[in-house]
């Protein structure tokens, strides 16, 4: 069962992304060239996407678990930090160039097309760079003095 | 540069499934449907049945073109207006970005707007500034 239904919601996912253009680097990046040839439809994928998910949030969450967990688990954190700041600056700076986010790019991969699987193979590098780099940096926040 | 249609419906209906998909998610595993938090417990696993829903989960997203190639009749489209060299230097430094941000456009933008947490909404009007920045340079300034 719990295979089942992380399958499905992959897919219900995955098949979003595509009909949505999220898969498309020249949409998305379309998207933030409002001087140019500004292209609106995410506002759209973002404005679907928010609504179901903050309806269905409301209507799931209220109940004591999920069906196939033992818990909900949820971020529970609600403070402001630099990592989370600079990470999303960051993080934005890598979208513009590529064209591609990570939840963009994972369903991309089925169309089997190269440029999806470079920018796969650079994201990974990139994930595991900055690992090495936070476990450096708090083992040096932790180093006595 | 590409030029592409506006298509209000369809990225409207893609995006209500892509939230259906996140609710189903938490309905069921009690997970949050984020891209990157999926991709880091694959290549860093915990434990097998942490491991195994979050391959199950990227399954069903790769499925997701095919299943569309089978209704629709054709590939959603791909069309990548950047070089290979910013595919790689974007994507390391997407990557760098999730890690230190903790998410993406998914976790972040959908699932944490969605329930309204003061961290995602700070994240999201962040990144969502800098891409703009970014694409306005990349275009408009180096004329990449």
């Amino acid at each position: 069962m719990r295979i089942i239904f992380s399958y499905l919601s992959g897919l219900l996912f995955g098949v979003g992304i595509s009909l949505s253009g999220m898969a498309n680097p020249a949409k998305v990046l379309n998207f933030f060239d409002i001087t140019g040839i500004w292209d609106p439809s995410l506002a759209f994928v973002m404005g679907g996407a928010l609504i179901v998910t903050f309806i269905g949030y409301q209507i799931v969450l209220k109940r004591p678990a999920p069906t196939l967990s033992s818990s909900f688990q949820v971020p529970t954190r609600r403070d402001l930090d630099l990592p989370l700041i600079g990470g999303s600056a960051v993080f934005g700076v890598g979208w513009g160039i590529a064209g591609f986010c990570p939840g963009g790019a994972l369903p991309a991969l089925g169309t089997g097309r190269i440029e999806v699987f470079t920018f796969i193979i650079a994201l990974l590098a990139g994930i595991l760079a900055a690992k090495v780099l936070k476990a450096a940096i708090s083992k040096r926040a932790q180093a006595p003095v | 540069m590409i030029e592409t249609a506006f298509t209000p419906l369809q990225s409207l209906g893609g995006g209500a499934l892509i939230g259906l998909g996140a609710v189903l998610l938490m309905a069921t595993m009690g997970r949050v449907m984020g891209a990157t938090g999926i991709l880091a417990g694959i290549i860093q696993p915990t434990n097998l049945s942490d491991w195994s829903w979050r391959v199950t989960v990227l399954a069903g997203m790769i499925s997701g073109p095919l299943v569309v190639m089978l209704i629709t009749g054709e590939l959603p489209a791909v069309q990548v207006p950047v070089s290979t060299s910013m595919l790689l230097i974007g994507g390391f430094i997407v990557g760098i970005g999730v890690t230190f941000g903790a998410g993406c456009t998914s976790g972040h933008g959908v699932c944490g707007m969605a329930r309204l947490s003061p961290r995602s909404i700070a994240a999201t009007i962040t990144f969502m500034i800098t891409t703009a920045i970014t694409v306005y340079v990349v275009r408009h300034v180096l004329g990449a």
